[in-house]
């Protein structure tokens, strides 16, 4: 058990992927990847676009299916599982997609009422409620519950589809790009609700991005997505503290540039 | 060449998974009984007054185009039969087809693409509900069973469009008319027509649905699945009638 910042992050990992290769035709996304997720912690998945980092969750997630190699959540093996028991463990995973994926033909409300209404059929029209306000509010939009999703901003669309995933009170977050699109101020806010998630729901995530900024902010441990693998992990300072020119440019763009 | 016979190849055995896990998720709890009948409501209620007018102009327009061939055998007064025969067994299933293939089709082929390529379909996944079954599987359903009822929506219309066309140079009252209609029509003549209009239904259900959910990625995938979902949907309905016609050509003797 390590304590960073304010967080405690455990020794048991709740994902723990083997081996893992995935490719598409001829071309080889992920080969023989390890990585591990600590329970309480923030993982930053850090590489260049196309690398295969949102493959990466989406095969934890069972929405892909991997090669070759296994992948463990929370104790059991994904890519062995049959459909019923993957959906099952699919309500502890909370998935954060990089645009959103609003279900653009319902209003803030009820795209939260949709997942907690079908998997958790034996609550009151009173408790739903209850539980969209609540999140809502945890997202700072409870004002917003009444609008479509055409009518919300970039970062709004973000926070209401952060606000979706957390109403099943997941155990693991899975952020795809959480800051990509967005103003600088908008990023910073996302980053702190990441980071409120994290502290208020107890989750462990994984956030991939290619924005050092929201790496450095909310990453407890970094691992870096360099030709299929991941070739260099540690804090900030440790994954950039290398000449490697596959890693220099990327530090040197955000901060320097 | 062989690269085509290939993709080919390929195709029919996507096509045939999905058409298996369709009826696997049919049959399989839990079922979606509010999405059905909200994917009725969306496919059925709202085509209502799009089928009714159409179904209208092709009874009035149709009578009124075959008055000169019958004046010229002094045989005005078979054009109830005429119309009852051609609208039941030929019109009305056709026309609701295509009609519902353009509207409904298109609509089922855009929104699913749309769904598809701003991951909607997988947040849904993801979130614990099975998108097959919810999005595939209902609208299916609903084209299945809302179709053959706008079918006999349209003959009915169209009959009465029909009788407006007549009274308009003959006098007939609507009671006679609609006895002459039903004198020519068999018990097969309707059958034929509802089963026509379930697999019409299916197949406009099922073409826009495999269409639009596995559609390629990006906004040219969107106005793609909506065209292909058309013009499949279209396509495949003219082959099945061609092949009801000549399945009911050899039931319908042994029947009678």
């Amino acid at each position: 058990m390590e304590k960073i910042q304010n967080r405690i992050i455990y020794d048991d990992a709740v994902i723990s992927v083997d081996k893992l290769s995935k490719s598409f035709g001829d071309r080889q996304i992920l080969r023989d990847v390890d990585l591990k997720l600590y329970r309480g912690e923030n993982l930053v998945v850090l590489g260049r676009s196309g690398t295969g980092k949102s493959v990466l969750i989406k095969l934890i997630s069972g929405l892909l299916k991997p090669d070759s190699g296994t992948i463990n959540v929370l104790g059991e093996v994904v890519n062995e599982l049959k459909e019923r028991d993957l959906m099952k463990l699919r309500l502890k995973i909370g998935f954060s997609f990089q645009n959103s994926a609003l279900y653009d033909s319902m209003t803030v409300r009820e795209n939260l009422e949709f997942p907690l209404v079908r998997n958790k059929r034996n609550l009151t029209r009173a408790e739903i409620n209850r539980e969209v306000e609540d999140v809502l509010e945890g997202v700072g939009l409870l004002q917003a519950i009444n609008q479509m999703p055409s009518e919300l901003s970039g970062g709004q669309k973000k926070r209401i589809g952060i606000a979706r995933t957390l109403i099943l009170r997941p155990d693991i977050m899975l952020y795809d790009e959480p800051t990509a699109g967005l103003d600088p101020i908008t990023c910073l806010d996302i980053n702190t609700l990441i980071n409120e998630v994290q502290e208020r729901y107890q989750t462990s995530s994984i956030i991939i991005t290619h924005d050092l900024a929201c790496a450095k902010m909310v990453g407890d441990r970094m691992v870096m997505l360099l030709d299929g693998k991941f070739e260099r992990q540690g804090t900030f300072a440790e994954i950039f503290d290398t000449d490697d020119d596959r890693v220099k440019p990327f530090y040197d763009y955000n901060f320097i540039v | 060449m062989g690269r085509k016979i290939n993709n080919l190849l390929l195709e029919f055995a996507s096509l045939h998974r999905f058409l298996m896990r369709f009826f696997r998720e049919l049959v399989t709890p839990p079922y979606e009984f509010k999405e059905i009948i909200r994917q009725c409501y969306e496919v059925g209620w709202k085509s209502f007054p799009l089928i009714g007018l159409t179904g209208f102009i092709v009874g009035f327009v149709f009578t009124k185009q075959s008055r000169p061939s019958l004046e010229d055998f002094g045989a005005t007064s078979w054009l109830p039969a005429l119309i009852s025969i051609a609208i039941v067994r030929a019109l009305a299933p056709l026309v609701t087809a295509l009609i519902a293939s353009g509207k409904v089709g298109s609509q089922i082929g855009a929104e699913l693409s749309s769904m598809n390529v701003t991951e909607q379909i997988d947040a849904m996944e993801v979130s614990g509900t099975n998108p097959f079954k919810y999005l595939v599987v209902t609208r299916v359903v609903a084209t299945t069973i809302m179709i053959p009822v706008l079918c006999f929506y349209i003959a009915a219309i169209g009959l009465f469009g029909g009788y407006l066309s007549i009274i308009g140079q003959d006098q007939l009252s609507l009671l006679s008319f609609f006895t002459q209609v039903f004198d020519k029509i068999a018990f097969i003549d309707i059958f034929a027509m509802a089963l026509r209009a379930i697999v019409f239904g299916f197949t406009i259900g099922f073409a826009s649905c495999y269409i639009g959910y596995n559609s390629s990625k990006g906004t040219e995938g969107v106005g793609k699945a909506a065209n292909s979902a058309v013009v499949a949907s279209m396509f495949i309905v003219f082959i099945e009638e061609l092949l009801i016609v000549q399945l009911l050509a050899v039931i319908t003797p042994l029947i009678s």
